[in-house]
């Protein structure tokens, strides 16, 4: 056999059974582990709506209390071209449920979401979904305790994909927290460093002209509704402030917001 | 264990570290030793690549043509890889998410790659695995080292148990930020190294030239 090792059919051959077996055990591996990634993923999620919202404290809590703690919130599917709640038989007719509705997996869906042009697209997400999952917690004489809205942008590396908690005003926020990124440890992925998350809570959205106020600044980030950049990650800085900008204008949950919270 | 199975696995531990003598697998040994948790889940993750690839690669060795030879270390390497990045994200979701990216890039950490072409072409699969068992322990040795001195320092904890209470939650001790950058981890390695070539002179390099001395006075009339 040593005397044939060299030749181009056995060299074929070695290739192909090679990367036949390693691609058997790969997508054997991918697909026995899908599930327990999944699940994995739903909770690291669901922990971070708690995170923004305030209510998780990773020092006290522990996976078990994510999902009694979860229980809390009312989870309904809001169109962001109108700005009001779909209706159960809006969402059967869509074919989604406010448990199991994903963005980032509606993205690319045409019937879900649709392209930004350039000028609108000020977050960098290219595509935007027309449907959003706001999780909330309801005051029991009225109005709201806890808004959560799910919100991306653009980064330094790809797409961030977080919660931001807003007090029942819809203006003065409760947290932020991020479930996906790929910015760079260590800096731009400072982001989920609950230190730099701490500024956030108490900071307000809208100026007092009703326009989005809230900045990224350099430099300690003292005003009302700053809070400091993350230092040598400018990119992502400006990724988030773009992103907080561009969800809480017009294109975003503006109109939700003037309807259902301030309305 | 015969004595030379044992030469094999011990020998990179000590006397022929990756880090340490080698200067191997750095650029992970600073970005992942913050704290000693992912520090150690990294050591695990990288020892059994290590191993693994070793003996897959040295049970394929007298059937590799050589013109692909690469190229199949590498396949084998990155499927092993990408098996241990699925079963992080299965087993430890918390910790794969602070490991991100270096996980898949134990594929191009020099010790793998390396002790497949030196070791493993050469020396039956049993050997081979030993090798691998015993680079990846030395590597995680020091990663365990960078990453107790400092989550202790940089934190005030080991595992997370505090042990220095910090001023942050009311105690005395005021964390080294620097500790946590990597930098610190440059600094820590270069210690490591200084006291290990003190103690066995054997691993100092020969210097490549040596400097003339100066002119003398009298010839430079």
């Amino acid at each position: 056999m040593s005397s044939n090792v060299n030749s181009v059919a056995y060299t074929i051959k070695v290739a192909l059974v090679l990367c036949a077996m390693c691609s058997i055990l790969i997508s054997g591996a991918a697909v026995l582990l899908k599930p327990m990634q999944t699940a994995n993923q739903i909770l690291d999620r669901n922990r971070n709506i708690l995170i923004a919202a305030g209510m998780y404290d990773p020092e006290v809590n522990s996976d078990a209390d994510v999902q009694s703690m979860f229980e809390r919130f009312n989870a309904r599917i809001v169109d962001l071209d109108t700005g009001s709640y779909l209706t159960d038989e809006q969402m059967s007719e869509l074919g989604i449920d406010p448990l199991t509705y994903s963005e980032a997996a509606s993205r690319n869906d045409p019937a879900l979401s649709a392209a930004l042009s350039s000028d609108e697209d000020t977050a960098n997400i290219r595509r935007r979904v027309r449907y959003a999952t706001v999780y909330s917690i309801e005051n029991p004489e009225g109005g709201y305790e806890t808004l959560v809205l799910p919100v991306s942008g653009f980064g330094l590396w790809g797409i961030m994909y977080g919660y931001l908690a807003l007090e029942g005003d819809g203006n003065t926020i409760r947290g932020i927290g991020f479930y996906d990124h790929k910015e760079t440890p260590g800096l731009g992925g400072e982001i989920s460093n609950p230190m730099w998350q701490a500024q956030w809570p108490g900071k307000l959205i809208f100026g007092t002209t009703g326009e989005v106020a809230f900045q990224l600044a350099k430099g300690g980030g003292e005003g009302v509704s700053q809070v400091d950049a993350l230092a040598g990650a400018t990119l992502t800085s400006r990724g988030v402030e773009n992103m907080i900008v561009f969800w809480l204008g017009q294109r975003g949950f503006g109109s939700f917001l003037t309807n259902e919270v301030k309305g | 264990m015969s004595e030379m199975s044992k030469t094999i696995l011990i020998k990179p531990i000590f006397k022929e570290n990756p880090i340490a003598l080698q200067v191997l697998g750095v650029c992970s040994a600073l970005a992942v030793t913050t704290s000693v948790q992912v520090a150690l889940v990294m050591a695990i993750a990288l020892t059994s690549v290590t191993a693994c690839s070793n003996m897959f690669i040295s049970m394929l060795r007298n059937h590799m043509p050589s013109s692909i030879r690469m190229i199949i270390q590498m396949t084998i390497i990155a499927s092993l890889v990408i098996l241990v990045d699925q079963l992080l994200k299965a087993f430890a979701y918390e910790i794969s998410k602070q490991l991100s990216v270096f996980t898949g890039l134990i594929i191009t950490n020099c010790i793998v790659m390396g002790r497949a072409e030196a070791f493993a072409m050469k020396n039956p699969p049993g050997l081979s695995f030993l090798d691998g068992l015993g680079n990846g322990a030395g590597y995680g040795a020091i990663l365990i080292i960078l990453g107790a001195i400092r989550e202790l320092t940089g934190s005030g904890s080991i595992l997370g148990i505090t042990v220095l209470p910090t001023v942050a939650d009311g105690g005395w001790y005021q964390p080294n930020g620097l500790m946590l950058l990597a930098p610190s981890a440059f600094f820590l390695i270069g210690f490591i190294i200084w006291i290990v070539r003190n103690r066995d002179n054997s691993q100092v390099e020969r210097s490549e030239f040596t400097i003339a001395s100066h002119t003398i006075e009298k010839g430079a009339h």
